[in-house]
């Protein structure tokens, strides 16, 4: 199988764009990205989205992205598995170089948000989740994961203190990033002091609603060479993927996440590595309980011993298993179906040893991207060439 | 979003939500809700109708203070995880409930309930929500 090479990387800042529309934001993302790769012609183009049709009324973005930014009558499609789309797009375009079919690919994570009114925002995240079943009983997707967040305190004897110790290590880290949306620290009394948004989940304890778009170029080790230096090239090194029930209720343990354990297992076997191989985990932090599940189900942390790395300081850039070096989803933002992009730039950022907050000498990377209430999830191991 | 249309997508679900049935795997025996196509345990196709007894307790649950368009007129309201007797959990919204109440293991009965309605000319849903039991 051929080696795919991560090559040229673009983004635009997470926040409130009320001057651009998704296009816009697709766009410049992308040309920043094959700039950066010296590329001006791409095989296909994989996007990345969980919901424009209902935020901005929008499908088909395949041929709207590629259309204006003017790559000719290329493929392009649209991946979707709601808050993992971004993961799952860039897992597309990897099998596409892997399987010899196209050479140089470009996936854009994009996403839209702020022009819904906010309540209509709340339910078309909603719609991630099980329409029928869960949405039907007038349940929020932060409703869901608050009902989580109950049983991970009560089974493990945590705080909302201790949890929120998730959101400040994000903070602290989104501060360094400027394409972050919070780029002020917090303290655990700001994240206490937030409302509840539904109890015991507070504002701060949850990711923004927002817009950004991020993309990747792709091609492989042997193409790498005609575009970048060596320096430059980052090798996707192993990837997985899995889903769960759509319906919480469903599943058979609410304090584990099934599908990210079975995609890190495939993504380490892919990759021939450890966990304790891996320098830094972007995890998805779209809520503070998250983070903890998360670095328990890819095997960086005991069951219930998630939120216990928080308290010890091990999550920090200088801990053990630092996570969301450039602020997660919960100070980056989290624009939801860019962010697996975000992601996977965020990471090649540190293999190629360019983020502002750096993680010394890292040599390997783990993102790590949760579509519905752990229902849908990508893992991908990123590696310095 | 309520447009007279969409009475056949809350209509066909009427038995689930109005009398709580869910399915039962002839093979296996195991019971699920909602019903489903395929066993999620042994992946047999054979599934008959289930009456739970709608009794079941509290697993978790949280209060929704900011819900999604269509539900305003309700907030805050309660929703749950409920185990049910019969083995599965269930989601839904408690009522007639002090929310300082409830606990975890609380015991809570299955009761019908208005759970959204649409606009002046729109559709009204009903469905199941858990109460604490009457004696």
């Amino acid at each position: 199988m051929r080696k795919p090479v991560i090559i040229g990387v673009g983004l635009t800042p997470v926040g409130e764009h009320w001057r651009l529309a998704l296009r816009d934001l697709a766009v410049e993302a992308l040309l920043n990205a094959m700039e950066d790769a010296g590329v001006d012609k791409v095989d296909s183009l994989y996007v990345g989205n969980m919901a424009s049709g209902s935020f901005v009324e929008q499908e088909n973005l395949g041929a709207l992205i590629a259309d204006w930014a003017g790559l000719g009558n290329i493929p392009a499609v649209k991946v979707e598995a709601a808050c993992a789309s971004g993961g799952a797009a860039v897992q597309e375009g990897v099998k596409a170089v892997m399987s010899g079919l196209e050479d140089v690919v470009a996936v854009v994570g994009v996403e839209k948000m702020t022009d819904a009114w906010p309540s209509d925002a709340t339910r078309y995240l909603a719609y991630a989740a099980d329409a029928e079943w869960e949405l039907f009983h007038g349940v929020s997707f932060v409703a869901l994961n608050a009902l989580v967040m109950r049983l991970y305190m009560k089974e493990y004897g945590y705080t909302e203190e201790d949890l929120a110790l998730f959101a400040v290590n994000a903070h602290a880290n989104g501060a360094k990033n400027p394409y972050a949306m919070f780029k002020k620290p917090i303290t655990v009394e700001t994240v206490m002091k937030s409302p509840y948004v539904a109890d015991p989940l507070k504002l701060f304890d949850a990711s923004p609603i927002a817009d950004g778009a991020a993309a990747v170029i792709i091609t492989t080790e042997e193409k790498a060479k005609e575009f970048v230096d060596k320096a430059k090239m980052v090798e996707v090194a192993g990837m997985g993927r899995a889903i769960d029930t759509i319906n919480l209720a469903n599943r058979k343990e609410f304090l584990f996440l099934r599908a990210a354990k079975v995609a890190a297992e495939r993504a380490y076997k892919m990759a021939g590595i450890e966990v304790k191989d891996i320098d830094f985990f972007e995890v998805h932090d779209a809520f503070t309980v998250m983070a903890a599940l998360s670095l328990e189900s890819i095997g960086a942390a005991e069951r219930g011993k998630g939120a216990m790395l928080a308290k010890e300081g091990q999550i920090a850039i200088d801990g053990d298993y630092p996570i969301q070096t450039l602020g997660g989803l919960k100070a980056r933002g989290h624009p939801v179906g860019a962010t697996g992009v975000y992601q996977t730039v965020e990471a090649v950022w540190q293999l190629r040893g360019e983020a502002p907050n750096q993680v010394p000498d890292a040599e390997i990377g783990l993102t790590q991207n949760i579509g519905g209430t752990g229902s849908n999830i990508t893992v991908t191991i990123l590696r310095r060439v | 979003m309520g447009r007279p249309m969409q009475v056949a997508r809350y209509w066909r679900h009427f038995k689930e939500k109005y009398r709580l049935i869910g399915g039962k795997c002839k093979s296996c025996g195991h019971v699920h809700f909602p019903k489903r196509p395929v066993c999620p345990e042994c992946g047999s196709q054979e599934i008959e109708e289930f009456q739970f007894s709608g009794k079941g307790k509290v697993v978790s649950w949280t209060i929704v203070r900011n819900p999604p368009s269509g539900y305003e007129y309700y907030k805050p309201y309660p929703i749950a995880l409920v185990e049910l007797e019969e083995g599965p959990v269930v989601l839904a919204q408690l009522t007639d409930v002090d929310p300082e109440e409830i606990d975890f293991g609380m015991e809570v009965e299955m009761v019908t309930r208005k759970v959204r309605e649409f606009e002046e000319d729109g559709i009204i849903l009903y469905g199941y929500k858990f109460r604490l039991p009457i004696k």
